[in-house]
């Protein structure tokens, strides 16, 4: 199993009234062929915004990729013309978004939207992008699959959407598929369907996952990897056991400790102090290090380097390394 | 799991159900509805030919032979409206389709681009809105020449801003909506963007606008040729005839009536129908 993904040192800024947000500031991780790779943060990390460079969707103006190297299948996708790019989309990294109420073209029927997309990027003639939008449509568990495709988006709940989606996104059997926050906007009862419908895509299409999400029971149900991001960096990798047994990042502490569970007998929810950075000014140092209990000497003058306490687990922390050791 | 019965019936039957409950939209509709049959159908149902005129039976009022009576060259009035109508209708039809495709391909443009593209056809839009009304018209008229082919010319570029403004803030809108973003990460390029996703979805204020400038444009078309500056003679338009009337006001009134009546009713017809399309395609109303 090779490295499908690697994400070098990516910054993407964006430019408004004189400020400059520095919405992702050096975030590299690697993706293995056929894992999940989880992307968990508060709002306004930065997760939306890493899925977003790596597909180059970033609007320009007023957001840019400043510096970084994505690379994908041999090549850096921030090299390649808008052109190429425009066929790594939908065929070799698909990507679904939160809201599948408004990402469906309102005024054209389901079934043609998928064979819009499959004749995209396949060569195939209209009949058989049809029987292949049916046997999508089938794979993803959308009864009277025929039906449904003459159907337009208003006509179906979100649940349905959202698999309408999946069978879109999966049509041309791409490589990676970024899921954005693919259940936020779905009932929870929808929201593990559709989990167990990506995980079994995953089997079936062999397809690697990005997931990105605000939601820590999500990535426990689906994901092997995940990637900690704090005001535009990753503050913590580690294999999906590893991070929920052992964080070790103080913020991811805190995120864990802020999980409410039945069986405590605590009124007051448990919360992390102060707030998240403004990213136009973000603090010098660690950029947690405001926040931060642990705080000590090192912090506020250097972004901590990556350190592994243990195997299968990064953290950018000075409590690891580099200074004195809180263990 | 029956999440597919369908949760609404479709969008446009939802439209027609609205439509069919506004009692103007339908009489406005049903006087559009025989404008245009009576347009089309003016060679079969027009009891005499428009321009031969018995000047023996001049300024006749309205009697068995001539249902609407006789214009001042003894040309019967009924068969001149029903014509009257025939050349309204190219006159609409034909200005509006130069509008609606020169104002919506700017708009798009314009919206979509963004940047210095924006500015430069906003600008000329607002250049040519800066004339008032029907003189933006004339002065096209001025350079042209008069004639029915640079009047529908003339009705057409004037009415062109008002499509490219609609289009353009629809354009702006919807570009920001996540289907278009869903567009772009599944490879589609800006040509399809723009005319599978933004214009499908920018039909309604289209639809509406086309309705209401019909309207606008007969009233200018009309007064145009009531200048003397559209149509020639002997051509039967509505407005013409209103102008070879003056002179008669007093002594046959009917010959002003009848082309005015016209124009008016035709005009009202295509406003109240044009409200109650806006009205029903409007989404704010939900009941």
């Amino acid at each position: 199993m090779g490295t499908l993904l690697s994400v070098k040192n990516l910054r993407t800024q964006f430019y408004s009234a004189g400020r400059t947000v520095k919405a992702l500031d050096g975030v590299s991780f690697d993706i293995e062929e056929g894992s999940a790779f989880g992307l968990v943060g508060e709002t306004g990390c930065g997760k939306s915004v890493t899925a977003l460079s790596i597909l180059r969707l970033i609007p320009y103006p007023p957001g840019k990729i400043v510096e970084g190297e994505i690379r994908f299948s041999g090549r850096n996708l921030l090299d390649l013309s808008e052109e190429e790019m425009r066929s790594v989309r939908g065929k070799e990294i698909s990507m679904i978004f939160q809201e599948p109420m408004t990402s469906l073209n309102p005024v054209f029927r389901i079934g043609d939207q998928i064979i819009e997309v499959i004749t995209l990027h396949q060569k195939l003639d209209r009949s058989q992008a049809f029987e292949k939008t049916i046997e999508m449509l089938e794979r993803v568990h959308i009864p009277e699959a025929r039906r449904v495709a003459k159907q337009f988006p208003h006509q179906l709940s979100g649940g349905m959407r959202q698999r309408v989606m999946i069978a879109m996104e999966l049509s041309c059997h791409p490589h990676l598929l970024i899921a954005d926050e693919p259940t936020t906007a779905l009932d929870v009862t929808i929201q593990a369907q559709i989990l167990r419908l990506i995980k079994e895509m995953r089997r079936e299409f062999h397809t690697s996952i990005l997931l990105i999400t605000h939601d820590l029971g999500v990535i426990a149900e689906l994901c092997d990897w995940v990637a900690v991001m704090y005001a535009g960096s990753i503050v913590e990798q580690a294999s999906v056991e590893e991070i929920f047994e052992n964080p070790r990042h103080p913020y991811t502490q805190g995120l864990w400790g802020a999980i409410p569970l039945m069986d405590r007998e605590k009124d007051t929810l448990a919360v992390i102090p102060g707030t998240v950075p403004d990213l136009s000014q973000p603090p010098e140092g660690c950029k947690f290090n405001p926040r931060c209990a642990y705080r000590f000497d090192p912090c506020d003058r250097a972004i901590p380097p990556l350190f592994q306490p243990s195997p299968e687990h990064l953290v950018s922390c000075y409590l690891y390394g580099g200074g004195k050791n809180h263990e | 799991m029956n999440e597919t019965k369908a949760l609404k019936t479709s969008q446009t039957a939802e439209v027609w159900r609205r439509l069919k409950r506004n009692r103007a939209a339908i009489l406005g509709g049903v006087i559009v509805l025989l404008f245009v049959l009576i347009a089309i159908l003016a060679p079969y149902i027009s009891p005499y030919p428009p321009n031969e005129g018995d000047l023996m039976k001049r300024l006749k009022p309205p009697s068995k032979e001539h249902l609407l009576g006789t214009d001042p060259l003894g040309r019967d009035l009924l068969s001149r409206v029903i014509y009257g109508a025939r050349i309204s209708l190219q006159i609409q039809v034909v200005a509006v389709s130069i509008a609606m495709v020169i104002g919506t391909v700017l708009g798009m443009v314009g919206g979509y681009f963004g940047g210095k593209f924006d500015h430069l056809i906003m600008r000329l839009m607002d250049i040519l809105l800066a004339f008032p009304g029907i003189f933006l018209a004339i002065s096209i008229i001025a350079v042209l020449g008069s004639g029915l082919t640079n009047l529908m010319l003339a009705a057409g570029i004037y009415s062109i801003p008002q499509f490219a403004r609609i289009v353009r803030g629809s354009v702006i809108s919807l570009k920001e909506k996540e289907f278009i973003e869903a567009a772009r990460a599944v490879g589609e390029n800006d040509f399809n963007i723009l005319f599978r996703y933004l214009l499908p979805n920018s039909m309604a204020p289209i639809i509406v606008q086309t309705t209401l400038r019909m309207a606008t444009v007969l009233l200018t078309a009309s007064g145009l040729s009531f200048l003397g500056l559209g149509v020639q003679p002997p051509t039967a338009e509505w407005g013409a005839m209103l102008s070879n009337a003056r002179a008669y006001l007093i002594t046959a009134p009917h010959v002003a009536t009848v082309p005015g009546l016209a124009i008016m009713l035709v005009v009202m017809g295509f406003n109240l129908f044009g409200d109650g399309l806006r009205d029903s395609l409007d989404p704010r109303l939900k009941d």
